[in-house]
């Protein structure tokens, strides 16, 4: 139905959005330090320049502020800009741009100007990368009305999701987890990383199609417990779900803002426990959002208290990485835990 | 905790001071003035490296004589210079009026432009009416300029029932899409930026059109006034960026922006864009250093940084009383005078204009003002329910409403029914 398809991993199906989106719609630019002629730190927008010529692609000088600055004003000319940000912990200098005027160009001009820019990131840590190279900061735009906000977890939702946020007509982050551009990710870092290729979200077609923000996906039907989680830790909880053979539905809630708040309602009082698993940090983490919301709405349904699997509250350590990230052992206690209550 | 050692002499940490404060007789002598065309007007295809002294120097037009001198002399016709004045003086009557409305409590918020006429008047008429304006909040002359409805105006800074920004923004931040004036942010200098990328996208597509972009020189502290210069450069954009420099930002002198050491012009410099420090209170002067700089983005040599060195009349806006922190009658001494009173004695000089004129047009302005504003007040002032639809404040946050504003929403409405009884109905 969509033609033919190829097996990509996150990085080819990211690129492969953006050389379709350059394709079919000539007010798209593409932006960011390093994305020119090198084609990117992580290779996203490898030989997109010499394809699509240098006023569409092009490197910016060192100052995200600049770069998301800039961006505005190329959307309130006309164009749908998609600047890359080189490392989500790169973003702060651009914040004022992002939170004071992006998300806010349609309300305060009732609509006169609007945004329809999408600021690609990578982000989350298990890289190595130290603290400012680890983060994930979404909670923080999820706070901000006037933003949405995207996490693929793998190739197929990567590329549908990042040609539906550029067609957005208004700004979107899109935050690439990192750890999983070439590989899901089992949460044992020891272990060989298995590739793509072996993974059927791989199987990605070489044609535009979208996948509509705001929607879900179910990962795992299951009846026990739902598990909601975003991003690397997808896999991670699949991987500690198939060794304690617990039937737990996973949700993969792809887009954090809007929410799709039925998914979760459904599965939460159809299972009657639940789990949150975020990398990020946890006091005022996205978890706590999904945790209020589902004691909200679906507290008579609870045979348990909403559990919460985080990154711990300290900046991403490096040597201590594996020690911080919310691995199997800690998703596994929370499991246990939550199946005893 | 220190580390002093007694053989060394303790640092000093420098905090700088206004010349004069209250109570202070203020005295500008020190404010150097060059002679009309001391710097002689270069090609608009000149170097940055090869102008440095512009940024420098003062680029002036009209002389204490009231004569217009010089190679920057734009040789308006005497029915520009009139239209030019009659701007100026509509942007003051709007101001008056507008700032008495406040002191009334029929809006929260005012800051008028007093004295700093010139510097969105004079540069408005010198772009073409679609080039794209990126202004701070003291612009109003703009609007005025490129003929925007007054009573749209009035209308947004009462919050009214015919608000087209329905009531969300304070009062001045205007959005003028069908004038090519961009939606007034209230932090600083994020317009900086913005007017780069839009420049680079009308560049990018080939088109015509150049932006300009205004801040105060206070703001040209902000880091995103030091992104813009930056992208400005590197992609020799078709931009124009302009700092008021009306020597106060609130309370602060122009030294706490940096002031001291150097002119603000001088900034532009080591970007390697080329720099004017320009007379802002001569709108000849004004307009003829933003017609040179337009005329050097539309033909590919990138974008100009102007500095007009002008004064800020009155408070920064309603909120403040300039007599707790600066000294009095620093306008009436200011050696650069009134940027209307210069243009009029300019007119009558050239037998173009008479005091008579300029008393009648004076109260006709004030009147058409005036009659304007009960127009307006017939749509509603704050506070005294002509608003908008209260649902109006979930609109435009999305393009689409998502549920949980939807959810937002629902809720507001049944606390107005709590309020006002269940026959209250959302508009």
């Amino acid at each position: 139905m969509m033609g033919d398809t190829k097996t990509m991993n996150m990085i080819e199906a990211i690129n492969s959005a953006l050389d379709i989106m350059l394709e079919r719609d000539p007010d798209v630019v593409l932006m960011g330090e390093d994305i020119g002629y090198f084609g990117g730190v992580f290779r996203a927008t490898a030989g997109l320049q010499a394809k699509h010529g240098k006023t569409r692609v092009f490197d910016t000088p060192i100052s995200e502020c600049g770069i998301i600055g800039a961006g505005v004003g190329m959307a309130a000319y006309g164009l749908r800009p998609v600047p890359e940000i080189q490392f989500a912990d790169y973003i702060y200098p651009g914040l004022d741009q992002l939170v004071s005027e992006a998300a806010r160009l349609r309300y305060r001009s009732a609509g006169d100007f609007i945004c329809p820019m999408t600021v690609r990131s990578p982000f989350g840590g298990g890289i190595f990368g130290g603290q400012t190279h680890s983060q994930s900061p979404e909670s923080l735009f999820t706070h901000v009305c006037g933003i949405k906000t995207v996490v693929p977890s793998n190739p197929y939702d990567a590329k549908g999701l990042l040609i539906a946020a550029i067609e957005d007509n208004d700004p979107v982050i899109f935050f690439e987890p990192k750890r999983i551009y070439n590989g899901p990710f089992s949460g044992y870092y020891d272990r060989p990383v298995e590739p793509w290729s072996k993974h059927a979200a791989s199987d990605v077609p070489e044609d535009y199609y979208r996948i509509e923000l705001g929607k879900a996906g179910i990962v795992r039907e299951g009846e026990a417990l739902t598990i909601l989680t975003y991003g690397t830790m997808v896999h991670v909880v699949q991987t500690v779900v198939a060794e304690m053979g617990v039937d737990a539905e996973i949700v993969d809630l792809r887009t954090l803002l809007p929410l799709d708040v039925e998914a979760i309602e459904q599965s939460v009082k159809k299972t009657g426990r639940c789990l949150v698993v975020h990398e990020a940090t946890r006091t005022s983490g996205f978890g706590a959002e999904l945790a209020a919301l589902v004691q909200e709405r679906c507290f008579y349904h609870l045979e348990a208290p909403v559990g919460r699997v985080t990154g711990f509250d300290t900046p991403y350590p490096h040597s201590l990485e594996w020690a911080y990230f919310p691995g199997p052992v800690r998703i596994a206690s929370a499991i246990e835990k939550i199946m005893k209550d | 905790m220190t580390g002093k050692k007694s053989n060394l002499a303790p640092l000093r940490l420098h905090i700088p001071e206004p010349k004069f404060r209250p109570g202070d007789e203020a005295d500008f002598s020190d404010v150097a003035v060059p002679p009309v065309d001391s710097i002689a007007r270069p090609d608009e295809a000149s170097l940055p490296a090869d102008i440095q002294s512009l940024a420098f120097g003062l680029v002036r037009v009209l002389d204490n004589d009231h004569q217009a001198k010089g190679s920057w002399n734009p040789n308006l016709d005497a029915e520009q210079l009139r239209l030019m004045l009659r701007n100026m003086m509509l942007t003051r009557a709007f101001d008056d009026r507008m700032f008495r409305a406040q002191r009334q409590g029929k809006t929260s918020f005012y800051m008028k432009s007093t004295g700093e006429e010139a510097t969105s008047v004079a540069t408005a008429m010198a772009l073409a009416s679609d080039d794209m304006c990126f202004p701070s909040y003291r612009q109003q002359g703009i609007l005025l300029t490129r003929g925007y409805p007054i009573v749209r105006m009035m209308n947004q800074i009462y919050s009214n029932s015919q608000d087209h920004l329905k009531g969300r923004q304070l009062p001045i931040m205007y959005s003028a899409p069908e004038c090519s004036f961009f939606t007034i942010s209230g932090n600083l200098a994020t317009q900086y930026p913005q007017a780069v990328g839009w420049a680079m996208a009308s560049a990018s597509r080939g088109d015509t059109r150049i932006s300009a972009v205004w801040c105060g020189e206070g703001s040209t502290a902000e880091g995103d006034f030091h992104s813009a210069m930056t992208f400005a450069a590197v992609y020799n954009a078709p931009v124009i960026l302009q700092v008021v420099n009306n020597q106060w930002a609130i309370s602060s002198f122009s030294g706490i922006a940096g002031g001291e050491r150097t002119t603000f012009a001088a900034r532009g410099l080591g970007y390697g864009i080329a720099s004017l420090r320009v007379d802002g209170n001569d709108p000849l002067a004004v307009y003829a250093a933003m017609r040179w700089a337009a005329d050097r983005a539309r033909i590919n040599n990138g974008p100009t940084f102007i500095e007009y060195f002008t004064y800020r009349a009155e408070g920064h806006s309603t909120s403040d009383d300039p007599g707790a922190y600066r000294a009095a009658k620093e306008f009436e001494k200011w050696p650069l005078g009134d940027p209307v009173d210069r243009l009029k004695k300019h007119l009558i000089l050239l037998g173009e204009w008479s005091e008579e004129r300029h008393q009648a047009q004076h109260d006709e302005l004030a009147e058409l003002v005036k009659k304007t504003q009960k127009e307006a007040e017939a749509n509603g002032i704050l506070g005294h329910g002509m608003h908008q639809p209260f649902e109006t404040m979930f609109e435009d946050v999305f393009e689409e409403m998502p549920w949980h504003l939807k959810e937002q929403c629902a809720q507001m409405i049944d606390e107005q029914h709590r309020k006002f009884g269940l026959e209250w109905k959302p508009k």
